[in-house]
């Protein structure tokens, strides 16, 4: 299997450890992921409120990037996963968003008229690469761990996975598979707050409060996502969480593909666990 | 309006024109089919924090409050989680019009855009110089552009993350730097609504 893959920029710094799992976990699934050449950012969500035209000009480019190594284009990011399937709906739905688009991409001779299908890596494991063969490669079953599947807010949205989007089930699929035990929880989908730790800190810290809590309740031993975003500030911010509310959360926060890389026997290090700001090995070492 | 305070607007302060300039972005125009039903604010993670919830932006949308919405601090804690989006019966782009508008506040440098703007300009003008979002340039122009001494208790998540190696010092760039600049730069003329 091969594919165009676009890492985005979160995965190269806070998101370092989702990229060298999301590698490891490719190679060991014989999944090939050629890294767009010259990769640009995808504009977040910041680029949206500046400026929506070239919030897609962005995407597109990364789009024709994408089609000169095949006709899919995979990344781990959520946000950077909502904006290239957006681009690709706008760029279909409204001409007058494409011919401005095409007008900026012309500048520096580029052109793209459509044809990709953006992938998220958690579609391409479970839908591509199928639940059987991962359970194939499963060398210490994840038994007894309860996990908080926590998609986040853009994966299951309009622009999104194919799944149910109040109730996704893609995710608890894939950790049953590993041999964990995904618990039910209300709080799948509801949102992290995003960017809105940097501009409302309150705000965001109250929403994943809620969140937390929520998976604490139901039981939970960490939480699984999909997300770089979700990822930092459910797990960095929750010191500062502690501290706005009194509470006393020590609730590993992990990737759904560090997860599948214990299951397949990798090294913690490798999978950056080690990386995790509150301590994850705690609860994976007893599977190493 | 708080409690059993209410505030009368005259039609003299309406501005029929707002409406016009929500029709006229990409699926603005069905803005017209809402019910009013409150899906939206029923569905949404921060109405609680919100001046207005988004049903009530709408009303006022359709009512012409031109400065009222702009100035209303709704725009700004809308995360963009899209649940408003998927719910809404009618199909309205609800997300996408609440980004229409923090575009419309911000162009008109409202005083109350100023820490979304921030982030905004900053995010801009670090790929505009790289082509890439350098996170760690970001998180420390954002707090030195919105409230420098508040950010001290940032501290501790950013020693977190640089202790766990998580916040490089250098970021990359692309390489066809003047490319991708000649997009920004074509990008930005065209892009005024």
């Amino acid at each position: 299997m091969r594919y165009a893959y676009y890492p985005g920029c979160s995965l190269e710094a806070t998101g370092r450890p989702y990229q060298d799992s999301v590698t490891g976990v490719a190679k060991a699934l014989d999944i090939e992921l050629v890294e767009l050449e010259d990769w640009n950012c995808c504009g977040a969500t910041a680029y949206m409120s500046v400026n929506e035209v070239l919030s897609f000009s962005l995407s597109a480019r990364n789009l024709c990037q994408a089609k000169k190594i095949g006709d899919t284009l995979v990344t781990a990011c959520s946000a950077c996963y909502t904006n290239l399937r957006k681009t690709e709906a706008y760029l279909t739905d409204f001409p007058e968003i494409k011919s401005k688009v095409d007008a900026s991409l012309a500048e520096a001779g580029i052109r793209y008229d459509g044809g990709i299908a953006t992938k998220h890596f958690l579609q391409t494991v479970v839908e591509d690469v199928g639940l059987e063969k991962i359970k194939s490669h499963v060398k210490k079953p994840l038994t007894g761990l309860l996990v908080a599947p926590y998609y986040g807010c853009q994966i299951a949205r309009p622009y999104g996975i194919e799944d149910n989007a109040d109730n996704p089930t893609m995710m608890d699929k894939l950790l049953t598979t590993l041999g964990a035990t995904p618990i039910p929880y209300p709080m799948k989908t509801v949102c992290c707050g995003g960017s809105l730790m940097g501009i409302q800190k309150d705000v965001a810290l109250r929403l994943c409060r809620n969140i937390l809590l929520c998976a604490q309740q139901y039981g939970a031993q960490c939480v699984a996502v999909t997300c770089p975003l979700c990822q930092m500030n459910l797990d960095a911010f929750q010191s500062s969480i502690n501290k706005a509310y009194g509470t006393n959360f020590n609730l590993p926060v992990v990737y759904f593909t560090q997860l599948m890389g214990v299951a397949f026997g990798m090294d913690s290090k490798g999978l950056g666990l080690n990386q995790c700001i509150v301590p994850a090995t705690k609860v994976t070492a007893q599977y190493a | 309006m708080t409690g059993s305070q209410q505030t009368v607007i005259y039609e003299q302060a309406m501005d029929l024109n707002f409406l016009d300039e929500v029709y006229r972005i990409p699926g603005g125009e069905k803005i017209k089919d809402c019910i009013q039903c409150g899906t939206c604010s029923g569905s949404c993670p921060v109405s609680w924090a919100m001046e207005q919830p988004p049903r009530q932006i709408f009303a006022m949308v359709r009512a012409g409050m031109r400065d009222k919405v702009l100035d209303s601090t709704t725009i700004w804690t809308c995360a963009s989680c899209y649940q408003c989006m998927h719910r809404c019966p009618q199909e309205i782009k609800i997300t996408d019009i609440m980004y229409m508008l923090k575009r419309m506040a911000m162009r008109e440098n409202r005083q109350r855009s100023k820490n979304a703007a921030a982030l905004s300009r900053a995010f801009f003008e670090i790929v505009n110089k790289k082509g890439r979002n350098h996170e760690t340039s970001l998180m420390f122009k954002v707090v030195m552009g919105t409230d420098p001494l508040g950010g001290l208790s940032l501290a501790p998540v950013g020693w977190g993350l640089i202790s766990h190696n998580r916040l490089p010092l250098l970021g990359k760039r692309v390489r066809d730097i003047a490319g991708l600049r000649k997009i920004v730069a074509k990008a930005q003329e065209l892009g005024g609504e």
